[in-house]
């Protein structure tokens, strides 16, 4: 028989890139290159200080920003866990009054950005702000003040409690009702149940929850910034705006990444052991409502404080602030630059990020090994940059290495893309995973080449849990604010800016507007959410 | 008859787990039906996955058709490979009719009459615009056998293609997946971990064991005469039974028996006997013990403590019942050779 192959026998090399791995080795590559450039670049300034670097990691400056990060990272997880845990349950298990309304409020305070968060709370607590007003002729002169710690731990807890809440949630709707069934039959009563069998299946989700709203609190810049609590983000800023000795702002930014990474570690750790099988046999039967009894009221009126102080208050406050700005002639056309702006910047981002995220999922995925789990690792290690420290490791890179993109959009758009990249590599990730592989291999024994299987097999079939990561990032890269403020081109304006540079100057009533945008398109992926998750409860 | 269709030499493949290849030799004539037989993690997807192209071996070569496909510096990738493949899990597409996942893998002019030829060759023309959820588990599998054998492969690879069927479903698809390759006279590797399936399927019978093909043959061949002490056990119920060759036969403590190996007299050796070979009968004054008996339906199979404590199986029809605990003289009444192995016990 004739050699069908003769005159284009194909090495394993020239196999290699038949088979398109190798333009995905180059391009992971590459991505992986660009994730390690802050960091690389930081730990570079760092150790080039030599003695300096040391002096400033253990001052006493040193020791009191991070005293002041764990503390608020520490008391705000806290905070949310207690907050969280009975709104879940009363919210999936119990007769609550008005269980359904509650169940889709109480998640809702994490469409506000922290900058926005912030604002409202200062703008009603501070000196000068709605409250004092009301209360002046009472004879109120004075409030406590809110800037500094009790103002951050405030805010944050408000927006970060839904994190737990909704990982603590999922976690109860899994949850096999047997077990619950059994221990009652074994004679525990309701509270013995609760604290005996619900709770301890729920460690893991909550430890989940838990370490996000940590990382949430340690990456936050807008919050702690208008509140004038100096965690390791503002102090970064400050020494980034005030002086030229860029050593500092290096190494407090290295700290801040080192613990992040613990935070993610710990998390990944807990994550791997969290795997409670409780759903998979029997789990058709749902679980009994627990009927509160004397308790109903009460519950009610918890769930009542929390939503009011978290979302009613929030929302009735820009609404004043609008109506107000509105009446007094706010120049509205300026919104529409900066929106623009916003749209172009994060859909630029979001496409961007997606081309990046490509091989680094198809790699990790597909090609399991010790290089493409590296790939992965790297770039859900990105989860650990806070936008602040990749906004300042940039600037610097850009002012030193990259003169041509020092304050230019390529530099803003390459900030954002490696902030966003985690989230979209594990969108990706997520749906290619549940892409059976033999449906690729089943195309390419039908005489299909890899790039022909991607267009035809893989890329239809997942395309929309792709479409989910990318509207998600797109969002998200709307309300971004530090890597906006820090690394947009001079006089380049973006709705989070434009809330930042009102509020920061105290016109609050020129900032409701852009802050109302930008609640209202956060708010469509959480729409999305909460209503997948209520089919799941209500079917 | 006897061109080779597929030659596999020397393949080996590590891997960290289970699934490796050591050494592996394997031909399949053109126009047979291989079956593949062998434990979970022997590495039968393995050599699947090394046939279709997807993995390269670590080394050995692989030709089909009378070209190399996989050898030293070579790697021909899956599309240029004419290997079609029937999955275990089916991958139909799904976002793909039933027709346009039969017309994925051809080409040319006469695609639309090909799908039809070959959707009415499964027997499911009236089928051609469902989706494939909509389709039961045996019609799924034969669309993904039509999708497969479409571009007329040289050779067609079938990965436990029966395993998500029930029982019931499987004795029919299986007739028909058996009639379909025979008039499509393609060469197939059937691969099962089910010694009746593959009895049934192949036109021989290829067992494989830790990476390493053990024996190669019909299947009267393989379950008659077991190569191996491994075949032997893998392919039926079968306990050893020690014994010392003399000049009549294998001298055993359940009497003697004829194999068809050359032994030299006087050595020890074990006897693989079947359970459908021992033949029980109550005797109050025998020292064999039946222990539990398994009713299976048609027949019923008696757990045997034989006087010195080892056990044998006796498979019996279903109307034969003796209760646990019975006293049973054991006769064997094989009247065909039997097979043994060099003992393991002195």
């Amino acid at each position: 028989m004739a050699r069908r192959y003769s005159g284009r026998v194909i090495s394993r090399i020239g196999s290699w890139w038949v088979s398109g791995s190798g333009i995905l080795w180059v391009a992971g590559s590459l991505v992986a290159i660009a994730l390690l450039i802050p960091v690389v670049y930081l730990l570079l300034r760092a150790l080039g200080a030599g003695d300096a670097a040391w002096e400033e990691l253990i001052s006493v400056r040193t020791a009191r920003i991070l005293g002041r990060t764990i503390w608020l990272a520490f008391s705000v997880t806290l905070c949310c866990g207690f907050l969280a845990v009975p709104l879940a349950w009363l919210t999936v298990r119990s007769d609550l009054p008005m269980r359904r309304m509650w169940a889709v409020l109480t998640p809702l305070p994490l469409v506000v950005p922290s900058y926005v968060g912030a604002y409202l709370m200062i703008s009603v607590l501070g000196p000068r702000g709605l409250l004092q007003h009301w209360l002046e002729p009472l004879g109120v002169q004075r409030l406590p003040d809110i800037y500094g710690f009790p103002g951050a731990f405030l805010v944050l807890t408000m927006l970060s409690y839904p994190y737990v809440l909704l990982s603590t949630r999922a976690a109860l709707l899994r949850m096999n009702p047997a077990m619950e069934e059994a221990a009652r039959n074994l004679g525990s009563g309701p509270w013995g149940t609760f604290w005996r069998v619900i709770l301890p299946q729920l460690r893991p989700s909550l430890v989940a929850g838990g370490l996000l709203v940590t990382l949430y609190v340690l990456r936050d810049f807008g919050a702690v910034s208008l509140m004038r609590y100096s965690t390791f983000t503002r102090a970064i800023f400050l020494q980034y705006q005030s002086s030229f000795d860029r050593t500092m702002a290096a190494i407090l930014a290295l700290v801040l990444v080192l613990i992040a990474m613990t935070i993610l570690a710990v998390d990944v750790r807990t994550r791997g052991r969290a795997s409670y099988h409780g759903g998979d046999v029997g789990s058709v039967g749902s679980a009994v409502t627990v009927r509160l009894g004397l308790w109903r009221w009460p519950s009610f009126c918890f769930c009542f404080a929390v939503v009011t102080l978290a979302l009613v208050m929030p929302a009735g406050v820009l609404f004043l602030w609008l109506v107000r700005g509105i009446s007094a002639g706010v120049d509205l056309s300026s919104l529409w630059v900066s929106a623009l702006n916003s749209l172009l910047t994060s859909g630029a981002a979001a496409g961007l990020a997606l081309v990046a995220a490509i091989p680094v999922a198809v790699l990790s995925v597909r090609y399991v090994g010790r290089a493409s789990s590296i790939l992965e690792r790297v770039s859900y290690a990105a989860f650990a940059l806070p936008g602040m420290v990749v906004a300042l490791a940039l600037v610097f890179f850009g002012a030193n290495y990259a003169r041509p993109l020092y304050q230019t959009m390529a530099l803003l758009l390459f900030g954002y893309v490696i902030l966003f990249l985690p989230e979209v590599v594990g969108a990706l990730r997520a749906s290619l995973l549940q892409l059976s592989p033999s449906l690729e291999h089943a195309a390419r024994t039908l005489g299909r080449g890899p790039l022909d299987v991607f267009r035809t097999i893989t890329l239809p079939i997942t395309w929309p849990g792709m479409a989910a990561g990318v509207v998600l990032v797109f969002l998200t890269a709307m309300k971004e604010l530090p890597v906006t403020l820090i690394l947009s081109p001079l006089g380049f304006r973006t709705l989070s800016t434009s809330v930042w540079s009102a509020v920061s100057e105290a016109f609050f009533a020129r900032a409701a507007a852009p802050a109302l945008l930008l609640i209202i398109l956060s708010s469509l992926p959480m729409a999305m959410l909460v209503m997948r998750e209520r089919e799941r409860i209500y079917e | 008859m006897n061109e080779i269709a597929v030659k596999c030499d020397g393949l080996v493949k590590t891997f960290e787990d289970t699934g490796a290849l050591r050494r592996l030799n394997l031909l399949v004539r053109k126009g047979e039906i291989m079956a593949l037989i062998g434990p979970s993690g022997c590495g039968k997807t393995t050599l699947l996955r090394l046939i279709t192209g997807v993995i390269p071996p670590d080394s050995g070569s692989i030709s089909i058709g009378g070209d190399l496909v996989a050898g030293p510096g070579l790697v021909v990738p899956p599309e240029m490979r004419r290997v079609g493949m029937v999955f275990q899990n089916y991958a139909l597409f799904p976002h793909l009719s039933v027709a346009a996942n039969v017309a994925y893998g051809l080409q040319g002019p006469g695609r639309d009459d090909d799908v039809r030829a070959m959707l009415q060759l499964v027997r499911l023309s009236e089928h051609a615009n469902r989706m494939p959820n909509e389709l039961s588990g045996g019609e799924q599998q034969r669309v993904a056998l039509a999708r497969a054998l479409g571009p007329q492969p040289d050779v067609l690879l079938l990965d436990e293609p029966f395993s998500n069927l029930d029982s019931e479903q499987r004795v029919q698809v299986r007739n028909e997946v058996r009639a379909i390759l025979r008039m499509s006279g393609t060469t197939a590797i059937f691969v099962t971990h089910y010694q009746e399936e593959a009895l049934f399927m192949g036109d021989r019978v290829a067992v494989q064991s830790q990476g390493k093909i053990e024996q190669v043959g019909t299947p009267d061949d393989v379950f008659g005469n077991p190569a191996t002490r491994f075949v032997a056990a893998f392919m039926g119920e079968t306990d050893f039974l020690p014994g010392e060759v003399q000049p009549e036969g294998v001298k055993t403590e359940i009497g003697m028996l004829q194999t068809n190996n050359e032994v030299r007299i006087g050595t020890h050796v074990d006897v693989a006997v079947r359970a459908d070979d021992v033949h029980i009968t109550p005797d109050p004054s025998s020292n064999a013990i039946v222990l539990t008996r398994e009713f299976r339906g048609m027949v019923n199979v008696y757990r045997v403590r034989l006087p010195s404590g080892r056990f044998v199986h006796s498979l019996q029809r279903h109307t034969m019942q003796i209760a646990p605990a019975t006293p049973v003289r054991v006769v064997m009444d094989p009247g065909h050779p039997l097979t043994c192995f060099p003992g393991t016990t002195p």
